[in-house]
């Protein structure tokens, strides 16, 4: 039986009598999800997903637990292993407050731009992990012709190495770049919203969630996947966060990465706490509950949000991907300690299909 | 300046009467009160390279890859893990 979203039904919360099984309450919301997200494919709604966010710590592991059918119904056990690298780090002119590659704040990081031979023997070095993409990154507004240059550069010496997919992540893009990226083979494209448009001003001033919007719409309809991913625990409401997971549904993309705030030195963010872990996982469920068909991926800063537990918990709460070893200018967890855990969880690695 | 010509060095052992590579302020290594203030410090480079040279506090090119990082001075060399 169910009743309210929120509150426990009142015969079986008493907490002296009988065993666990018993004892469990029941959410409404919980209840239409398994209904309309599990069985019948369908994402929650901005609404649905605010009662998701604000279920109470009892039922958190009963939303993970549904997230992860969830996953395991709509995406299979496998798991996307990606990593990632930085082309050109530092010096952006954009002025997203969560970033320390920004040129515009008094950030410790230095521009550098990595040489090529770098770049392949760490797509080699990724490889060797089991991942099967690899994406490269550059902290700019939108590519000019010598990043362009450099990345078609980039992308045939990595394909003459080692069998991987490679994606991009270069900023905004005019619809010939975007022809240009699809025709040399970048099968994956990445583009964040960050966050929801009602908090996109507060967090980045120098371009519009329309312009956003723009290059994702087009790397799709160029036939590249879209990777569109999510940046949570910058301030943001609850309602905020289920209207970023409801504007990233719409969008449909193939994958979201789910970053979670590590507040950098020298940014406007850099005294904005570090979000509670149960907020993150209720934030894994929701996100899988709104979307059950797309790779939902480990990001950044799982590891100070949700530390080893909470990472096994997300693994098993709706996520399908994990981002192996660092990042652009911060570290992973040893890449060993994920491999490791997906063993662990009996959860097999991706293989390769490349398309070409 | 070249990288490749210049020493490449270790964190270990390094930090001793110099700077802090994660917030660029004196360091005593560990071995006096101006430890103190970088034990935070000491706990966040768990999870980020340094940035800032421990012998001259310069800031460093640091480049991160999927399994390792370079850090380096143009005047002291390359920092590796
Ligand atoms: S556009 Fe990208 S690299 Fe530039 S400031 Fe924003 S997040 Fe950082
Ligand atoms: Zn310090
Ligand atoms: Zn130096």
């Amino acid at each position: 039986m169910t009743i309210q979203a929120n509150a426990p039904t009142s015969e079986n919360t008493s907490k002296n009598t009988g065993d666990a099984n018993t004892t469990e309450a029941r959410y409404e919301i919980l209840d239409t999800a398994r209904r309309q997200v599990l069985e019948d494919g369908i994402g929650l709604t901005q609404e649905q997903l605010v009662e998701v966010l604000r279920l109470p710590d009892e039922a958190l592991p009963a939303a993970l637990q549904l997230a992860h059918e969830v996953r395991l119904k709509h995406c299979g056990e496998d798991v996307e292993v990606e990593g990632i690298i930085s082309i050109k780090t530092g010096g952006c002119p954009e002025d997203c407050h969560f970033c320390s590659q920004s040129g515009l704040f008094d950030s410790p990081v230095r521009g550098v731009w990595l040489d090529i031979p770098e770049l392949v023997n760490a797509a080699k070095e990724t490889a060797a992990t089991g991942a099967t993409e690899f994406c490269i990154v550059a902290a700019v507004r939108g590519p000019d012709i010598k990043l362009m240059n450099q990345i078609k550069f980039a992308i045939d010496r990595i394909n003459e190495a080692v069998d991987i997919n490679i994606a991009c992540s270069l900023g905004m893009l005019t619809q010939r770049q975007v022809d240009q990226l699809a025709e040399w083979g970048v099968h994956r494209y990445n583009h964040n919203l960050e966050t929801a448009r009602s908090y996109f001003p507060e967090v980045v001033t120098t371009h519009s969630y329309e312009e956003r919007l723009e290059t994702c719409n087009m790397v799709k309809a160029a036939g590249m996947e879209l990777c569109c991913g999510a940046l949570i625990g910058m301030g943001e409401t609850l309602e905020q966060r289920a209207e970023l997971a409801a504007q990233l549904a719409a969008l449909e993309p193939h994958e979201v990465p789910l970053n979670f705030l590590n507040p950098r030195p020298g940014t406007p963010l850099e005294n904005q706490g570090i979000m509670d872990g149960r907020d993150a996982l209720r934030a894994i469920a929701a996100f899988r509950l709104a979307m059950p068909r797309t790779v939902l991926r480990y990001a950044g800063g799982r590891e100070l949000t949700l530390g080893d537990l909470g990472t096994r918990e997300g693994l098993l709460g709706g996520i399908n991907a994990v981002i192996v070893g660092n990042y652009l200018t911060t570290l992973g967890r040893p890449a060993t300690a994920d491999l490791n855990l997906l063993v662990e969880l009996n959860m097999p690695i991706k293989e390769l299909q490349k398309t070409l | 300046m070249n990288a490749a010509a210049l020493p490449k060095r270790t964190t270990a052992g390094s930090q001793a009467g110099g700077f802090c590579g994660h917030c660029g302020e004196p360091d005593d290594g560990g071995t006096g009160p101006a430890s103190c203030i970088h034990r935070r410090c000491g706990e966040l480079m768990a999870l980020e390279p340094p940035r800032y040279c421990p012998s001259c506090r310069r800031r460093m090119k640091v480049q991160v890859t999927p399994l390792g990082w370079s850090a380096e001075c143009s005047r002291h060399g390359v920092l590796v893990p």
